[in-house]
């Protein structure tokens, strides 16, 4: 029993977290009362920031649990908090879309197949270079945190500037005037 | 089967990302249609970290942080259009407003 599962573990764990992903992300899109969907969000966060921390990429699994679970999720909540959601009973959950989502879907699952079937099988990377630095292994916080300032230097402080425009937005959005 | 390749992390991105688009499309409440997108934006990172993994490279992770930084910026924004919405209508549904509709 034992040896089975350190044999396979990284199997065993893939497919517990990524049917948590796929149960609750059909959770989101529906379940009745938005309080439930936002939950159901929390549950596929966590189960994607664990597979990220599967894939050697640890400093985006903590960013995921920080700013989704954390951030993004209050905000959510905040907002369910703030409006009204009565009368959810005799409220229509779909609108009448269905059949173009459908076709959308069947399209989209047909583009992917073919994208799938035409890549060739995938051989397994090298994942020393995601927690190294010039060859000495310093832990993939580092070693993200030094591409980010080195290379990605001008995007980064971009993406600064796009946070304060975002946040200057959401204020006046949110403003009562 | 039993060793986990890139391959499945992109089946698994790729499912996620086809129930967001379907959530986006099919539901009538706008905060249920912000968390499809949030859910389609986590997808793509999801196929960033696999390739990232693959081609041993991080410029993946690194494109993922910027991801993350426009879904929350999206997040926010959104949001507060709802709120906007919500205070001019007293509906978050968003098939109310119609206007636009010819």
């Amino acid at each position: 029993m034992i040896e089975l599962l350190t044999q396979h573990g990284e199997a065993i764990l893939f497919y517990a977290f990524a049917l948590a992903a796929v149960v609750s992300a059909v959770g989101v899109i529906s379940l009745r009362n938005p309080m439930y969907c936002a939950l159901s969000l929390l549950v596929t966060f966590l189960a994607v920031a664990a597979l990220f921390l599967m894939r050697h990429a640890e400093l985006l699994g903590m960013v995921q649990l920080f700013v989704y679970g954390g951030g993004i999720m209050v905000l959510f909540l905040f907002v369910i908090m703030l409006v009204n959601l009565h009368r959810l009973r005799e409220v229509r959950l779909f609108n009448e879309q269905v059949p173009i989502a459908l076709v959308l879907g069947v399209l989209l699952v047909a583009l992917f197949g073919w994208v799938f079937l035409s890549l060739p099988a995938s051989a397994p990377g090298d994942s020393t270079a995601l927690v190294s630095l010039d060859g000495e292994v310093v832990g993939n916080a580092k070693a993200v945190a030094w591409v980010l300032y080195t290379e990605y230097l001008l995007p980064f402080e971009i993406a600064s500037i796009f946070l304060l425009v975002a946040m200057i937005g959401a204020v006046v959005l949110g403003r009562r005037d | 089967m039993l060793e986990i390749t890139t391959n499945h992390y992109l089946v698994l991105g790729f499912i996620l990302f086809a129930i967001g688009l379907v959530g986006l499309v099919v539901r009538r409440n706008l905060i249920v249609v912000l968390m499809s997108i949030e859910l389609m934006l986590n997808s793509v990172n999801l196929n960033l970290i696999a390739f990232s993994h693959q081609l041993a490279d991080l410029a993946g992770q690194v494109f993922a942080v910027f991801t993350i930084t426009v879904a929350a910026g999206e997040a926010a924004v959104g949001l507060g259009i709802l709120l906007a919405l919500y205070r001019l209508r007293g509906t978050t549904e968003i098939d109310v407003p119609s206007e636009l509709r010819g």
